[in-house]
């Protein structure tokens, strides 16, 4: 599994010329979240994508290549914090509600709607972490579940931020004359 | 000022230095072409839109500037989109302009409504739909600038019909090019040039791999110093053929499927390939396990994605071919490479005696003969487009280029049907140049219908049919690989010389090998565009060869006794 991090311009279309270049290299996402930055104009995508590091070279070279992403790094081999979050509707009823409750806590998840025969459990952190919580509610009966994909961030003052608009300096291209 | 959006879409590309369009007319682009009427732009109006991106593929692969191709929505837009993908698997800067329908119509399955920025995503490099006035202007300076950066390619630009018809203040310096701020990348890998330095003043048996990067650059002139520094042959791509000249002795020629057997032999016994300017293309390396695998590699490359993508490489120089080869040559020690020199002569061996160019005339006609004569009489100085298939590789074989853009041809997509069109937009590039199309039987009829063009037009081109009656490459293939079961490989064409004649242009059949040179110097002579039909030899094949997916020297040598035995029979 490969992580990029990637700055990309906020509108329309964007997303898509992403997925579209993914599946062009053949290469399957596991994962692929975009949400805003702290400037409205750019957002942030985090890739998660099953392939191996000459892949996920090729894939952050290629996302580069596109005119609408600022910035494209593969952040895997880096230390990194990586977090999912999931909502988790599991069977409960009396009986079992104080155990699962037990269990629920072990996993620093948190209980934010309680019905009859139902409960809601958020949980955030990591894939595995996330994976394990699941592994354990399963035997009580999992009902539904939505979750976020991963977003990711280096450590420490490792920053990975978008170039800053120098002003535009772009000069017109013009056709040779012959 | 205030214009309408189609006559800022004028003015802007009028700015832009463009002089000539290729396109096509049709209800969503017909503000725009109102507008062109009340310009200086020159349309030239196409018989498919398909011919429209290929003579702007053309006029810009000529003329190292931008072409410019144009047609309505819908089908005008779909027929672009072999045109449009031709261009980016050749890097060829072309910004392509469609109409839309309206943009309250957008997503409603309006009349000739067609998504077509979602359909070329993936085969432009850049493409956008602008449905406000005020963008026009900015969004084409921008296709411009994207078009013909970095590694070039094509990008088309959607404008909704309400788009062109609405007005605005147009000022040209407030609507300049705003494109996103993008990470520059610091390329500079010392460590990598530093081994990519030593590599080359120690390797024992290295060679050049020239692609078409180096004529993109403009560095034809620093590569033939890196060459003469070094004393390191030159292999070429089909694409970078014209970049070295094919005389120059130092010059082995083109490598790869249908390149000649010493060029193979050599890299597979090389111990340093420095490749330049080129992507490792499967028709270059043949079976990747087996390539070079004696061989160092050093890859320079503008185009970051293409490091270690076919061929793993020992050091990457990231940049342009121009600026890195500048920064290489001071470092590159002047070396005596004779005895590999001679080597490489050696594997030639007999391979010249063999070769179908040097056998008498038996009475039979041979497409090699036809193109080596059209190099002899035009003395190499003709712009040359060519089509996909058997000629194409006999064209690369038999007509040696000195220079860039003389060669223009579809490499990456093998596009039939891009000579003829091509070889229109080059002529409009190169006016004073001496065009040939050299085209078979069968890719010529997928656009022969722009023989119309050149008429309407009337510019001076002229055109070599290689017509041996089969789709030759697939017949080759079939013959070699499928027992000569020729399934939907006969062809049957029309007279060519009584449909050229239909269209008014002159053309003469050639049947005799004694006949080409005057039909060709004729061809010259005349100010007329001229169609040549040649009927060659129908099952001559293409050597050597190698075998898809086969090793790169595991070549089907060419035959001793020619294909024909009668080739060396009075």
């Amino acid at each position: 599994m490969q992580t990029i991090v990637a700055y990309v311009e906020n509108k329309p279309g964007v997303l898509n010329r992403v997925a579209s270049l993914t599946r062009r290299l053949a290469i399957n996402i596991d994962s692929l979240t975009v949400g805003p930055t702290e400037n409205e104009e750019i957002a942030r995508m985090t890739i998660c994508a099953h392939t191996d590091e000459n892949g996920a070279r090729r894939l952050e070279a290629s996302l580069e290549k596109l005119v609408d992403v600022l910035v494209a790094e593969n952040i895997s081999d880096r230390s990194m914090l990586e977090r999912d979050l999931a909502l988790i509707k599991v069977a409960a009823d009396q009986q079992n509600r104080p155990h699962l409750m037990e269990l629920i806590k072990v996993f620093r998840g948190r209980v934010v709607d309680v019905a009859p025969e139902s409960l809601i459990v958020e949980v955030s952190g990591t894939v595995d972490k996330i994976d394990g919580l699941l592994e354990v509610l399963r035997p009580f009966g999992v009902l539904e579940m939505a979750r976020t994909g991963r977003i990711a961030m280096t450590r420490g003052g490792d920053l990975l931020r978008p170039p800053t608009a120098t002003g535009s300096k772009d000069k017109d291209s013009t056709p040779a004359s012959t | 000022m205030k214009l309408t959006g189609a006559q800022i879409l004028c003015e802007t590309l009028e700015r832009l230095g463009v002089r000539h369009i290729f396109g096509y007319p049709g209800g969503a682009i017909l503000p725009v072409y109102d507008a062109i009427g009340k310009s200086k732009l020159h349309h030239v109006l196409v018989r498919h839109e398909q011919g429209a991106t290929h003579m702007a593929d053309g006029y810009a692969r000529a003329s190292g500037g931008i072409g410019v191709a144009m047609a309505t929505s819908g089908p005008g837009a779909t027929n672009m989109v072999t045109g449009i993908a031709t261009a980016m698997l050749d890097s060829s800067p072309v910004v392509c302009i469609t109409g839309q329908v309206g943009s309250k119509l957008l997503g409603s399955d309006a009349f000739q409504e067609v998504d077509i920025t979602g359909i070329t995503m993936p085969i432009t490099k850049h493409n956008v739909v602008v449905s406000k006035v005020e963008d026009i202007a900015r969004t084409v300076r921008e296709a411009f600038i994207i078009a013909n950066s970095g590694r070039p390619g094509p990008v088309l630009v959607d404008i909704t019909k309400d788009a062109q018809q609405a007005t605005s203040e147009f000022d040209w310096e407030s609507c300049g090019p705003k494109l996103p701020t993008k990470r520059v990348r610091n390329n500079h890998n010392q460590e990598e040039f530093d081994r990519a330095v030593e590599l080359l003043n120690s390797a024992k048996r290295p060679i050049l791999l020239a692609g078409r990067g180096i004529i993109l650059s403009g560095a034809m002139r620093t590569f033939e110093q890196v060459v003469r520094t070094s004393n390191i042959p030159v292999a070429m791509t089909l694409l970078g053929i014209g970049c070295f000249p094919a005389t120059d002795p130092m010059n082995l020629g083109m490598m790869g499927m249908h390149g000649e057997a010493w060029v193979n032999t050599a890299i597979q016994e090389a111990d340093l390939l420095i490749a330049v300017g080129m992507r490792f293309d499967d028709r270059v390396t043949g079976d990747l396990r087996t390539y070079a695998r004696n061989a160092r590699k050093i890859h320079i490359e503008v185009d970051r994605a293409e490091i270690n993508k076919n061929v793993k490489v020992d050091a990457a120089i990231i940049g342009d071919a121009g600026e890195t080869l500048a920064n290489l040559l001071p470092h590159i020690h002047e070396r005596d490479h004779s005895a590999w020199l001679a080597h490489i002569k050696e594997l030639k061996g007999d391979s010249a005696v063999r070769d179908i160019q040097s056998l008498p005339d038996s009475g039979h006609l041979y497409a090699a003969h036809v193109i080596n004569d059209l190099w002899k009489v035009t003395k190499g100085g003709a712009i040359v487009v060519s089509d996909v298939g058997q000629h194409q590789m006999w064209e690369a074989q038999y007509y040696h280029h000195d220079k860039p853009r003389t060669l223009l041809t579809s490499g990456g997509l093998g596009t039939m049907g891009f000579a003829l069109p091509a070889a229109i937009g080059a002529k409009f590039a190169c006016p004073d140049a001496e065009v040939w199309v050299v085209v078979g039987d069968g890719g010529f009829q997928m656009t022969m219908c722009e023989l119309a063009t050149i008429v309407q037009e009337k510019i001076k081109i002229n055109i070599a049919i290689i017509n041996n009656g089969y789709l030759g490459m697939v017949r080759q293939w079939q013959e070699f690989f499928y027992d000569k079961r020729y399934v939907a490989t006969p062809l049957i064409a029309p007279d060519f010389a009584a449909l050229a004649n239909a269209f008014g242009i002159r053309s003469e059949r050639v049947t005799t090998r004694k006949e080409v040179v005057p039909m060709i110097e004729s061809a010259r002579n005349s100010d007329q565009a001229v169609l040549l039909d040649f009927r060659v030899e129908q099952e001559d094949s293409v050597y050597p060869m190698v075998p898809a997916g086969a090793s790169l020297h595991e070549m089907i040598r060419r035959p001793n006794n020619p294909l024909v035995e009668t080739a060396t029979e009075p």
